[in-house]
């Protein structure tokens, strides 16, 4: 895996999006994308499920804790939904989890979500150009690089003062 | 509302009649308008066919120029009429081409800042007929009239820049706010087919015969359908179409006389303005006689 | 996760397909094979050129005998497309299908992209994701839902009508719903049909009048699909019958009814003959109407508006059909499949202002053109305007409202045809000049370019250019009193001005108003324009994104009749197909409860939009019904206790995925 770590070392830095895409209409959309070979970034990638509401807010924790820089969730329109609203449901979680990413220091434009139909292969290709933009210019995200410095930090915390209650953590969310 | 007013070159000397009726007739109307201080050409026709950035420099110049006198009266949103159709499409161009082309934008707003000007977003390029419909309304020009225009049958001739490429007020294949205005005044509209059709521009200088025909094509079709006067919105339409008239005539062999005027002077005459007023003096072709 | 370790016994093929050049061109698969062999639990990695071929699916088959191969990865097209070939392939191999996982690296990689380096190290990420989540996949069994074998076709146009004598003739129930008065739909109103010229009533009326008579049938004019749910094999559909006022089986269609109307002439926009003619508020659309039913228009008969007619229309009634106390009624069916054939709608030429439409007396549309050269027609197949003259001089103008980025952009298929055939009629029925501007002329078919070269030797003229305006504004004396067509004729390379009497506008083909909405109530997509999406372009024409939904005729996009039958005998096959099997298969992606984990706080109750989820009082714990269960998952994500889980979509299978993706770290 040496060789694979050198290469993204010579390499500028490009963001990682992870997408989670409901299968019906953005998944859908994407595979349009490519049958009318329209070109976007290739930071994307994408994680296929049934529906938007299928998108634990866990899910998009975990992918920043494990270093993504950016989040896109895609959906079916308002009343497009394939299973009549689970977008919405995801709507809902999706306004909770803006306010705890900023909260927890994260730049809201790291999470998107979008509705993207299966016959909007442009709009895709937009939204993910537009987001690698932004992304781009925000500059690397790189969480497990902070908990390591911090546990770095509180180690060091440890060793100057001895004891320091529940110093020790897991990172996981 | 207060109005900042552009005038343009046409309004300072071919086209006087347009701006001293369109002062009197906004007079009429209790619209105050206060000129823009310093203003200095519109950047149209060749200008912007030779150099693009120094055409869009100068029209933003105006606009500048609109920002500053604003803002010392602390106005929220600031209109610019702009009488002249090449003026208020140069204007309007402009503001929506450096919206759109930061780069642009931020050379010119650079020679800007050397002379303490900048540009805003939040001035609106109008064009009076625009304003009269729109802001005014119909029913207070209605109101306003004193001398219908009974049985007088009027071609409304739009021309191309105010409806093209912009439909900032009007549809671009059949516009209908002057037709509209003419029937409010008393009169009759007659339904013209060439209102929005050429009027050959600069061509009357260039290439005479197609500057002739181009006109005489107009003013033949308004005197196939029985109008009694043509009006305009643009001093260079109402100059190809009025001026050469004799010419036409010649070149053409048919008598096509009609008088063509600025709709702010057919209005002024509806509210019963005084010809020297609204500039009436200067017509080639006078248009007194339509009136009974 | 340390799954692999978990799974200790996981033994991982992986495939990477080449799809020719399509993926190969883009993506270094040999790079690709080599590093995701380095992973954990991956026992062979191969590469070849079609994984989707035999030749590829015995490759797989054959190392899941030899090598022991417990689980498989290919990393193809898009799962969507080859998910269930590869699956198939497990079967034979002798594995469970759902030990499968597929990576899409052509439609999400090598054709989107185009840096050959991002590309590749794009298909490893995403395969290491696929090799990480397969190694903790389950064996799951696939669900099978019995087909009620009854069927719902909507739209009672040609399309209609085929896909119904069809399926009835095969000895299944149909349900024909038509919203109009009659079926028979647009093809009613045409006079002839290209190329043959065979006249569009006298090969249509007769289908019509079988499905009125078949016993298979049951035919439900002047009704609407109000309500649907359920799933492919039984669904519900809720269908409104409008009040025509007559009781249908009692009518005969006798239609003094109509002569005995208070209004002695016609008053109102007859709809059938597009406005050209009035009818009164009791009519028939037309003589052959299916049912041959009168019915009585609500907004014009003044015994419905107003209760205070003399109703000398029930007076001659000796069948005593009339009813004015009818009131909108509801009936539910219950189906297994459902034909969606609703049509199109012409373009309204009023958006394209410069054709003079609607200002101009004597510019008409195709569609009224079609009636007026009909026999039956306004004018009893006259070709007469509206000022009563016969035109000696007729512009066809092609492409209004199609190939146009002001208006449509798509070709609408039928108007260089239709264009032809009125230019022929036109001809034939005045002997006038006829003109026709074109930007293309478009005669795919058979028979359809003799039939243009035909029209040709008729001295139909052609002038090939878009018209820019139709105007009454006379530049020479000759053109006094005429339209005058501008156009630039592209192939003089002149702009030339043709004066004409009458012009015909050949309007395109829009998808209906409301299509959003039929969309939405059966939950299938469509374009951004409005025309149904097929499930795939080439390989699935009639099925759409929800199993057991079927699409035929112009709701798909535009055709001509040749194609809207075979369409429509194709989606009656697809549905016949389902029901003969019995039983459909399902995918196993249902959520279940964990119950020693479910705190029984119910907050996954109300989230199921299907009423899968009950609250069982006993054990204080919910409960998911697989049968009712669809699989989108949103249960899943809302549990606060993470006691439920989704077969296919487990959380930790989400997780694995992640890490996979994210595993190699970027600085």
């Amino acid at each position: 895996m040496n060789t694979e770590i050198n290469k993204t070392l010579q390499q500028p830095w490009k963001p990682r999006i992870v997408a989670f895409f409901c299968n019906w209409c953005t998944y859908t959309a994407a595979d349009l994308a490519g049958v009318s070979r329209l070109k976007y970034a290739p930071s994307v990638l994408i994680i296929r499920l049934m529906c938007s509401g299928r998108v634990d807010p866990q899910f998009v924790l975990d992918a920043f804790a494990k270093g993504a820089d950016g989040v896109l969730i895609g959906g079916c329109h308002f009343g497009d939904c394939h299973y009549i609203e689970g977008n919405h449901k995801m709507f809902r979680r999706y306004q909770m989890l803006k306010r705890m990413i900023v909260n927890m220091g994260i730049e809201p434009e790291r999470l998107r979500l979008e509705w993207i139909s299966a016959s909007e292969g442009d709009k895709l290709k937009r939204v993910i150009n537009d987001m690698n933009e932004k992304v781009q210019a925000l500059g690397p995200l790189n969480l497990p690089g902070k908990f390591q410095e911090w546990d770095l930090e509180i180690q060091d915390m440890i060793d100057q003062n001895g004891d320091m209650p529940a110093a020790k953590e897991e990172h996981h969310v | 509302m207060k109005y900042l007013y552009y005038p343009g070159c046409s309004l300072k000397s071919s086209g006087r009649a347009y701006e001293e009726s369109l002062l009197a007739v906004f007079d009429a109307l209790d619209i105050q308008l206060e000129e823009i201080d310093d203003w200095n050409c519109c950047g149209a026709t060749s200008y912007m066919g030779v150099d693009e950035i120094k055409a869009f420099g100068l029209a933003a110049r105006n606009i500048g120029l609109a920002n500053r006198q604003k803002k010392t009266q602390d106005d929220e949103e600031t209109h610019i009429i702009a009488p002249c159709s090449a003026c208020y499409l140069v204007l309007l161009k402009t503001q929506k081409y450096l919206a759109t082309h930061t780069d642009v934008r931020n050379s010119i707003q650079g020679g800007l800042s050397e002379i303490d000007l900048d540009l805003n977003s939040n001035i609106k390029i109008r064009h009076p007929l625009d304003v009269l419909v729109n802001d005014i309304g119909y029913q207070k020009i209605a109101e306003r009239v004193q001398k219908p225009l009974k049985n007088v049958k009027v071609a409304s001739y739009y021309g191309c820049q105010i409806i093209r490429p912009y439909q900032e007020f009007d549809k671009e294949y059949y516009p209908m706010t002057m037709d509209h205005l003419v029937t409010k005044l008393g009169g009759e509209a007659v339904d013209w087919p060439l209102k929005t059709r050429c009027c050959g521009g600069t061509l009357m200088g260039t290439m005479q015969d197609v500057g002739l025909q181009i006109n005489y094509r107009l003013l033949k079709e308004a005197h196939r359908r029985n109008a009694d006067v043509m009006i305009t919105t643009c001093p260079l339409c109402q100059f190809n179409l009025e001026c050469y008239q004799d010419k036409i005539m010649k070149s053409h062999n048919d008598s096509v006389e009609m008088p063509v005027i600025y709709f702010t002077q057919l209005m002024g005459m509806a509210f019963g303005l005084s010809d020297i007023s609204l500039g009436l003096n200067r017509l080639l072709t006078p248009v007194s006689d339509i009136f009974q | 996760m340390s799954s692999t370790s978990k799974n200790g016994s996981v033994r991982i093929g992986y495939y990477v397909c080449h799809c020719g050049h399509n993926i190969a061109a883009n993506v270094d698969v040999a790079i690709v094979a080599k590093e995701i062999e380095k992973l954990p639990g991956v026992v062979i990695t191969r590469e070849y050129k079609y994984m989707c071929s035999d030749p590829g699916q015995e490759l797989i088959q054959e190392d899941i005998k030899e090598l022991n191969l417990n689980r498989i990865v290919v990393a193809s097209c898009s799962p969507l497309l080859h998910e269930q070939t590869f699956r198939n392939a497990l079967t034979h191999g002798g594995l469970n299908p759902y030990f499968l996982q597929m990576v899409n690296i052509r439609e999400n990689v090598s054709w989107v992209h185009t840096d050959r380096e991002l590309a590749t190290q794009k298909a490893i990420d995403l395969s290491r994701a696929a090799v990480r989540r397969v190694a903790i996949h389950k064996a799951l069994e696939t669900r099978q839902v019995s087909i009620n074998p009854d069927v719902l076709v909507v739209g009672g146009g040609i399309s209609g009508i085929n896909a119904a004598l069809t399926l009835a003739n095969a000895g299944k129930k149909v349900y024909l719903v038509e919203r109009d008065p009659t079926i028979g739909g647009h093809m009613a109103q045409f006079d002839k049909t290209f190329p043959t010229l065979d006249c569009a009533a006298c090969i249509l009326t007769p289908k019509m009048s079988d499905v009125k008579n078949h016993p298979n049938i049951t035919l439900w004019t002047y009704s609407e699909v109000v309500e649907f749910s359920g799933f492919v094999g039984s669904f519900k559909a809720k269908i409104k019958h409008k009040p025509r006022y007559i009781i249908e089986d009692l009518c005969v269609g006798c239609l003094d009814c109509i002569d005995a109307c208070v209004y002695k002439n016609p008053k109102y926009r007859d709809e059938f003959n597009v406005g050209l003619s009035k009818r009164k508020p009791i009519y028939i659309p037309f003589p052959q109407a299916t049912p041959q039913v009168v019915v009585v228009d609500p907004e014009n008969c003044i015994q419905v508006k107003r209760g205070k007619c003399k109703m000398t229309c029930v007076d001659v009634c000796d069948r005593n059909a009339f009813d004015f106390t009818q009131q909108e009624t509801f009936e539910e069916i219950q189906v297994g499949s459902v034909i969606l054939t609703t049509g199109f709608q012409t373009f309204n030429p009023e958006k394209t202002p410069y054709y003079g439409y609607g200002k101009y007396d004597n510019v008409y549309t195709s569609l009224e053109v079609e009636r007026i050269v009909n026999s039956a027609g306004p004018t009893g197949g006259e070709v007469l305007m509206r000022d009563g003259q016969k035109p000696k001089k007729v512009g066809i103008v092609h492409c209004v409202g199609s190939r146009d980025d002001r208006t449509n952009k798509w070709c609408s298929r039928v108007c260089c045809m239709y264009s032809l055939k009125l230019a022929s009629l036109i001809k034939e029925h005045t002997g006038a000049e006829v003109y026709n501007f074109y930007i293309d002329m478009r005669t795919p078919g058979k028979g359809y370019e003799e039939f243009y070269d035909k029209v040709l030797k008729e001295k139909v003229h052609f002038i090939r250019g878009r018209v820019a305006e139709v105007t009454d504004w006379a530049a020479e004396k000759e053109e006094e009193g005429k339209l005058i067509i501008r156009v630039e004729d592209t192939l003089v390379g002149a702009v030339r001005r043709i004066p004409v009497d009458m012009v015909v506008l050949s309007v395109g083909i829009e998808p209906q108003t409301d299509a959003h909405d039929v969309r939405r109530l059966f939950n299938i997509s469509c374009s951004t324009e409005g025309f149904f999406t097929e499930r795939h372009p080439k390989l699935a024409p009639v099925e759409t994104a929800a199993e057991g939904i079927f699409i035929a005729g112009c709701c798909q996009g535009p055709k001509d009749i040749p194609d809207s039958v075979a369409q429509s005998g194709a989606a009656a096959s697809q549905a016949l197909a389902l029901i003969d099997k019995g039983v459909m298969e399902m995918e196993p992606n249902t959520a279940y409860v964990l119950e020693e984990a479910c705190s029984g706080c119910k907050s996954c109750i109300s989230l199921c939009p299907y009423t899968a989820i009950t609250f069982v009082e006993e054990r204080k714990k919910a409960e998911i019904n697989e049968a009712l269960c669809k699989g989108c998952g949103t249960c899943v994500a809302a549990c606060p206790s993470s006691a439920i889980m989704q077969n296919l979509f487990e959380d930790d299978e989400i997780y694995s995925e992640i890490e996979g993706l994210l595993s190699i770290p970027q600085l």
